[in-house]
């Protein structure tokens, strides 16, 4: 194992080191954006936010625009692509939501969200014009700055395409930053996929779509199977020049490393995202503990070498 | 730490008299005087008025998964180990007010709950407990966030630490290199003599409120006498835990057969982290009022042994005693070197004492280790 002593220390040097990104000609969502200062100070801050627009995405899922209230905090507002927001409903609660929007945009906040608990499930009753409030944002990023140059892979589960959602639309803005660039999406059924709406675009940009699903409906023409079968057939990268980023379910983001290597990719070209119970956000509540590591502030984005010896562990 | 080179300080004598004036000295400087007293049978930490309150010729019997009073055959006020209480309850409170939510004219408007600190003068702190503060100021004050109850707290705190003169069965602070001797973080630090305490002083603050009390030269017999008292502490710590490489050892024995065999035993019932003086695991509830329109943000101490405490859509992470024993141990004595830079254990073994089963992590070590327990 490598030596990890201290590598909070280095996390929070990152978030000091985001103001001035090592490469100046990537634009600052390269690096993970600090939260908003008087975070630092008390970071049960809260703002409000107002949801400005939303929209049905497949059957329990919905994508919510959200605007500060406040102008000057909007205009403020950075984040980085797979980071999150803390969301809170006052009465139901609070929840860890990845952050679905393109980070060029700085007008609202899209935050994609499945009725799952709680929190969710209040969310779903509000209408446009309500209130909630919004921490945030918080934990690392999807490193774009590794994509430059090489080919990028992006696999995804399910609801698990929200937190690369701001990765499409990144390496889009900059395709000629980058060499080919492949999605392999698998969702339970057609009617499960998210974002259909945006693939034709996406695709015209310069990004190859493979989708799959596990079970295929009559007028279903594609893939029928895991998203790790994408995977082991693409012949879209070079896996001596390829970054792969992976967000899903816990399993089967376990087969897509393993599938991973077997396409040969190192450990050290894959990334993942996680999931645990999140309550502070900010590594004092002990909560999202995987390992050594604190999911909120280490995570929720890692390289797979610096995880792989607890992934696996039943239970951890 | 006991490889801290010993800081040569100012000592003064402080007769066992003149210091039962201390409280009033506290008082009239803004404080609070949270120390040892008796309640239920246990000596527990709370507000202190007098050298009356003090537990004067008690002292605690300890083991594993038992604990004793009993009477002393001297006047000593400080002549016990460490109870259930420790001093994490009035830096960290068990429950407190984060923020809060108003509906004003149909939109929610957010305030954060801003906490004039308390005032607190802790007398009586171990050096296993100087290093538990230690321990939580990485935890809530070093990173990139702080938390702000315990840094208002922290600071205010005015810390008199006694020596240890005597040690448990449970002690394992050499073991730990946190005691028993207390070098540092305290404004004083007191050792225990029949007629009075010689008095370390740890800060300015220490030293200018010493000024207000009349002390005298301490004398070499008296600089022995409480030499050999803290000796005595040393002397009589029989437990150890073996931390070399110990992040190594339990990061690669997350399948070890000994987790199965500890949860046969665990109840899960948290006591142990309760106890421990520097577990900072917590939650949040929503404390509405019955419009619904006023909510607090209510933070609570919670507990890795808690089922629900790994509770993410679809279940429980940790949903058996196995997984959430080893979380705790592999947590408190091997990632906390990876999160915080130290061990997250001070080897006061309130843990040992307070399970009500008498597990003991320094045998569950060896076991993992493979050595007899």
């Amino acid at each position: 194992m490598t030596d990890r002593t201290c590598h909070n220390k280095q996390a929070d040097a990152d978030i000091v080191a985001q103001e001035t990104p090592c490469d100046v000609s990537l634009p600052p969502y390269f690096r993970a954006a600090a939260p908003m200062p008087d975070a630092a100070a008390n970071p049960w801050t809260t703002r409000t936010v107002r949801i400005a627009r939303i929209v049905p995405e497949v059957e329990g899922v919905a994508t919510y625009d959200l605007v500060f209230d406040d102008d000057a905090i909007r205009k403020a507002y950075r984040f980085a692509p797979g980071q999150f927001n803390m969301l809170y409903l006052p009465g139901a609660g609070e929840s860890a939501i990845s952050i679905s929007e393109d980070p060029a945009n700085r007008e609202c906040i899209a935050h994609t969200i499945r009725v799952a608990g709680n929190v969710t499930r209040t969310l779903a009753g509000l209408k446009v014009g309500s209130t909630l409030g919004l921490r945030g944002p918080f934990g690392s990023c999807w490193p774009l700055d590794e994509c430059v140059g090489r080919d990028v892979v992006l696999v995804c589960g399910g609801i698990g395409l929200a937190p690369l959602r701001p990765v499409i639309y990144s390496l889009l803005h900059h395709r000629e930053k980058f060499q080919r660039l492949t999605l392999c999406y698998g969702a339970r059924s057609a009617d499960t996929l998210l974002y259909v709406r945006e693939f034709e675009e996406w695709s015209s940009k310069g990004l190859t779509i493979h989708t799959t699903v596990d079970r295929a409906t009559p007028e279903w023409n594609g893939h029928v199977g895991v998203v790790t079968q994408l995977l082991e057939r693409s012949d879209r990268f070079d896996p001596a020049n390829t970054v792969l980023f992976c967000c899903g379910p816990e399993v089967m983001m376990r087969f897509t490393l393993m599938a991973g290597r077997r396409r040969g990719l190192t450990p050290e070209q894959m990334w993942v995202s996680t999931e645990r119970n999140m309550q502070c956000a900010v590594g004092l509540c002990g909560h999202c503990q995987l390992g050594p590591d604190f999911l909120c502030k280490d995570g929720p984005v890692f390289r797979y070498d610096r995880i792989a010896p607890f992934l696996d562990v039943e239970g951890l | 730490m006991s490889n801290t080179p010993e800081v040569i300080r100012t000592e003064r004598f402080l007769s066992r008299s003149t210091f039962s004036r201390l409280f009033e000295l506290l008082r009239d400087e803004g404080y609070t005087v949270i120390g040892p007293k008796i309640d239920q049978e246990a000596i527990v930490y709370g507000q202190i008025h007098s050298i009356d309150d003090l537990p004067m010729g008690w002292t605690d019997e300890q083991g594993p998964g038992t604990y004793r009073l009993q009477p002393r055959d001297d006047d000593a006020l400080f002549g016990y180990v460490v109870g259930p209480h420790s001093w994490k309850s009035y830096l960290f409170p068990p429950k407190a007010t984060l923020s809060e939510a108003n509906q004003v004219n149909g939109s929610w408007v957010f305030s954060v709950s801003e906490e004039v600190p308390p005032k607190y003068a802790f007398l009586g702190v171990r050096g296993c407990e100087l290093a538990a503060m230690r321990v939580q100021d990485r935890v809530f004050l070093s990173g990139a966030y702080v938390d702000p109850i315990y840094q208002g707290r922290r600071a205010a705190a005015f810390i008199i630490a006694v020596n240890c003169t005597q040690a448990a069965p449970t002690c394992f602070c050499t073991s730990m290199e946190t005691g028993p001797r207390c070098h540092s973080g305290f404004d004083w630090g007191l050792t225990e003599l029949p007629d009075g305490f010689v008095v370390e002083i740890g800060s300015e603050r220490g030293e200018q409120m010493l000024t207000a009390l009349e002390t005298t030269e301490v004398s070499a017999q008296q600089q022995q006498a409480a030499e050999s008292a803290r000796q005595q502490a040393v002397n009589q710590i029989q437990r150890t835990l073996d931390t070399n490489n110990i992040r190594e050892l339990l990061h690669a024995n997350l399948d070890h057969p000994q987790w199965d065999d500890v949860a046969t035993r665990c109840l899960s019932c948290t006591n142990c982290t309760m106890v421990c003086p520097t577990c900072f695991c917590s939650s949040v509830e929503e404390v509405s009022d019955l419009s619904g329109d006023h909510v607090e943000r209510e933070r609570h101490w919670d507990s890795c042994f808690n089922v629900t405490f790994s509770y993410m859509n679809g279940g429980n992470v940790r949903d058996n005693t196995r997984a959430r024993y080893r979380q705790w141990l592999t947590h408190k004595l091997a990632s906390w070197i990876d999160q915080f830079g130290s061990s997250g254990c001070v080897g006061c073994g309130r843990c040992i004492t307070w399970c009500p089963v008498g597990i003991d992590l320094t045998a569950e070590v060896r076991a993992l280790r493979g050595e007899t327990p």
